[in-house]
């Protein structure tokens, strides 16, 4: 006997993500959903809670709100709740309030998963539009310029190049190459009016299929065209178009209207627009002409932030992003300053120290700066010129949200403003005459990028820093000893970190605990074979490509390195959507089981590097 | 003992298992057998199940059921998981100003079986359950009497009647003098009118299971609106 629920299913059929779902894949769900009741404000689910299903409004109003207590989301007939809750660590991650009497549809979280397993657009639909809402709630007055708020059809430029599967190979190409296009459709012979398609043809299948197996350019291209074709819809996002590429490893997708197809776009315009997005930020940064605007202008720097790391961009990228983004803003602030003060008495370079010219900059991060002088450099005639453009740089930055370095390392502080002299002999004293403990505050200055004026300076510097360290037996011990003062904690259970020596800790910092030991540790090694590099990833290119770590250590430095960096940007934006200052602790209890075990996976590797840096660089020396 | 209609009950416990004893069908017997929750028995520990049925006219005497939709539920789900529907054949014949209502037609119900052969399936489902009716007179009456006319044996259970319960908070609603002066009615006791006082949404009506679960739904409402999850049955079963 089959029961035929026809309300209900008439109900969910009506609304994304079920509008989509074949009627046997409806009826299984309605048959599994549970009815609920609500009376006007009662809440329904509070955050963290356990949650095991989704849920879906038949009537009624629902408010979901944040940590803080600040609305996120206003729910009516139709809207879905708790798919974050299902898709990331079964917690409630907004609670949710009834605010009218509301009859709740409760599918189960199990015919979810599955739903999300067996229907893309079931699991686009689940995942992005809420990031798309969620965009929207951080944003706010978002210009709809970004992956989950634009349309694909922002992507289009042009009509897409159809051609008949009876057109030789050789003319295919031909007319690509005319047109400037990388791939183009082929329609059936006898749909030519209707602008159907059947197949797909890139450079790379003239290449793969063609080319490189010999086959006659006189054939037919239906011969090589690809046949398996995926296609979107021109009312989705970017971001669903780049999902689906990414998943089935396609370089092109034809986007259609009413099943005609309206245009092609390749991944590289994917990439083109997001380039788009941050290149905005940062020429606004120098649109702007004082340093309030500027401050004004950092308020969307977590925007920003946020967008890239839900778009999942590695860590590399977003440091990459945010140290560009920050260096701008130091850019920007010399001009100004510069029109302040007039033109420099003598040539300098303003220096950008540690995370930001390593490129790994996150959004919680203070300035460490300095100044490279020309020799020229009289104290008594331009002393107060470069105090005055110091401290109205460190003040500009931080305004725009880079706090004063705690350490004092800061072009304010007259010890770091030194001539090109001075630095040398100052790096040289570091590097020949090493002592720990006067070494142990200066790990930044050997992660150091010109940022403005005589940037060539700091490349000078860079080089001679090399000449000096490259086998420097005594210096790099060391610094060897001083990377390893940190060490990573044991493992990570429900809500307590675990030490080595056997203590419970409630929170672990990321950065001091995590990245920046691997930092130290990956910059020991690139000092040691001399490396131009200051990135930590490309550092550990050049490493492994010097060959000194063991077999596949360096591949498992950079996977550690990236997951620890991702955790932390990851909990990092969750901060601010949140609406709390974010920072690098993170709490056990509110990593998913995956992030616990990969976390602890990851020191693991830590831990097992610092030995190996111990028994290279420090052994016999001390 | 006095429900809110003031009307005396049975113990309906002792009254089930007196009838276990003495009746002679076979289903009937085990049905009864099972028994139902004391009379104390808080509203949020038990488990109901709503039951509609679609027949050929409204006299029970005269006319028969011809399809049954229930669907288990408590306070707080409605578990369409376990929902059930039969078609049933009509003792009687099925006569055309009925089809306009309910939309049953003849080939809905070719093959279907008669009442006799989902009795025993349809006991199973609610036995031990609480029996969630709107408008008691149907549903009682009609099992009641067309099961006499088939095997010259009745059933009888404690039901709970939504219709009832919205009639009596109606009727205080609209007590007292300033309510006379006003002249001020009872609303709408109907099954859709009713649940819109509680914001539940309109379905498409006439279909057994469709009105089991507006049933269901309009129960959950009541008793957060009215009544309270400690609440214990007997002031509500009759």
């Amino acid at each position: 006997m089959e029961v035929e629920l026809l309300e209900i299913q008439d109900f969910i059929s009506q609304y994304p993500p079920f509008d989509e779902l074949p009627e046997d894949a409806l009826i299984e769900v309605v048959k599994s959903i549970e009815i609920s009741y609500q009376r006007a404000n009662t809440n329904i689910v509070e955050f963290k809670d356990e949650i095991n299903e989704l849920y879906m409004l038949r009537s009624g109003v629902v408010e979901l709100y944040r940590r803080n207590g600040n609305l996120y989301n206003r729910l009516d007939q139709g809207g879905l709740f708790g798919q974050m809750g299902l898709l990331t660590n079964n917690k409630v991650r907004f609670p949710a309030k009834a605010t009218k009497d509301t009859l709740l549809y409760c599918i189960p979280g199990h015919i979810f998963y599955d739903l999300c397993e067996r229907f893309e657009y079931f699991a686009d639909y689940v995942e992005s539009e809420d990031s798309a809402r969620l965009k929207q709630a951080v944003t706010n007055k978002s210009e709809g310029s970004d992956l989950t708020t634009s349309k694909v059809t922002t992507l289009l430029t042009r009509e897409p190049l159809i051609l008949a599967s009876d057109t030789s190979i050789q003319r295919v190409a031909q007319i690509m190459a005319e047109e400037g296009q990388s791939a183009a459709l082929i329609n059936d012979l006898k749909n030519e009016q209707e602008k159907h398609f059947v197949g797909l043809i890139t450079e790379h299948d003239l290449c793969a299929k063609v080319v490189a197996s010999g086959l006659s350019v006189d054939n037919p291209v239906s011969d090589v065209m690809s046949t398996d074709l995926i296609s979107l819809d021109h009312n989705a996002y970017i971001s669903e178009a780049m999902l689906l590429m990414l998943r089935n490893n396609v370089h092109h997708l034809p986007i259609l209207k009413k099943e005609r197809p309206i245009g092609l776009i390749e991944v590289s315009d994917i990439v083109r627009y997001e380039s788009q997005n941050s290149l905005l930020f940062v020429s606004s940064i120098f649109q702007q002409q004082s340093p309030e605007d500027l401050a004004q202008l950092s308020n969307q720097l977590k925007d920003c932030f946020i967008r890239m790391v839900n778009e999942d961009a590695n860590s590399h990228m977003v440091g990459r992003a945010m140290s560009e983004i920050g260096r701008s803003f130091k850019q920007r602030l010399l001009e100004l300053a510069e029109e302040k003060f007039g033109p420099p008495p003598i040539p300098y370079c303003f220096l950008a120290l540690g995370s930001m010219a390593r490129d790994e900059q996150l959004l919680v991060t203070d300035q460490d700066n300095g100044l490279i002088l020309d020799n020229n450099y009289d104290p008594e005639i331009h002393g107060k010129y470069f105090e005055e453009l110091s401290h109205f740089v460190c003040d500009g930055l931080d305004a725009c949200g880079y706090t004063y370095c705690t350490g004092d390392i800061m072009a304010t502080n007259p010890e770091y403003r030194k001539t090109q002299m001075q630095w040398e002999a100052c790096f040289g004293e570091w590097i020949d005459d090493p002592n720990p403990k006067a070494l142990l505050n200066c790990n930044i200055f050997f992660d150091l990028n010109g940022v403005y004026g005589r940037t060539k300076w700091a490349e000078q510097l860079n080089r001679f820093i090399l000449s000096r360290t490259k086998n420097n037996k005594r210096f790099l011990a060391c610094l060897a000893r001083n990377a390893l003062n940190r060490k990573p904690p044991l493992g990570f259970f429900k809500d307590f970190v675990m030490e080595n020596d056997g203590r419970h800790n409630n929170s672990i910092n990321l950065k001091r605990r995590g990245t920046a030991p691997l930092a130290d540790l990956i910059r020991v090694h690139a000092l040691a074979i001399g490396s131009q590099s200051q990135n930590s990833f490309q550092r550990l290119d050049d490493i492994i490509e010097a060959g000194i770590l063991p077999k596949s250590k360096g591949a498992d430095l950079h996977h550690a390195m990236e997951l620890i960096s991702i955790v932390r940007l990851r909990h990092q934006a969750l901060d601010v959507e949140s609406d709390i200052e974010p920072d690098n602790n993170i709490e056990p209890e509110n990593m998913s089981d995956l992030e616990r075990r990969y976390l602890k996976d990851a020191f693991l590797v830590l831990s097992n590097a610092q030995n190996f840096l111990k028994f290279r660089y420090t052994a016999n020396t001390f | 003992m006095h429900n809110f209609i003031n009307k005396e009950i049975l113990n309906w416990n002792a009254y089930l298992q007196l009838q276990a004893r003495h009746c002679k069908d076979k289903r009937l017997a085990e049905f009864y057998q099972v028994g139902t929750y004391n009379d104390d028995t808080p509203l949020k520990d038990i488990e109901f199940v709503a039951l509609d049925f679609e027949t050929t006219g409204l006299d029970p005497k005269q006319n028969s059921i011809i399809s049954i939709g229930l669907v288990p539920f408590n306070l707080n789900r409605v578990l369409c998981s376990k929902a059930k529907k039969w078609y049933i054949t009509p003792q009687d014949k099925l006569e055309e100003e009925s089809i306009i209502i309910h939309g049953i037609t003849h080939s809905d119900l070719k093959g279907a079986p008669d009442l006799l052969r989902v009795l025993g399936p349809f006991l199973e489902q609610i036995a031990g359950k609480v029996v969630v009716v709107h408008y008691r007179n149907i549903e009682r009456a009609f099992l009641d009497l067309n099961l006499r006319a088939l095997i010259d044996e009745g059933v009888i259970f404690p039901v709970i009647d939504t219709m009832q319960i919205e009639a009596a908070i109606q009727s205080k609603q609209c007590e007292g003098f300033l309510n006379w002066l006003k002249r001020k009615k009872p609303g709408s006791i109907r099954l859709g009118n009713s649940r819109l006082r509680y914001n539940l949404p309109s379905y498409q009506p006439h279909d057994a299971l469709t009105d089991a679960i507006a049933t269901a739904e309009l129960l959950q409402a009541q008793v957060l609106y009215h009544y309270d999850p400690e609440t214990p049955i007997k002031d509500l079963w009759l």
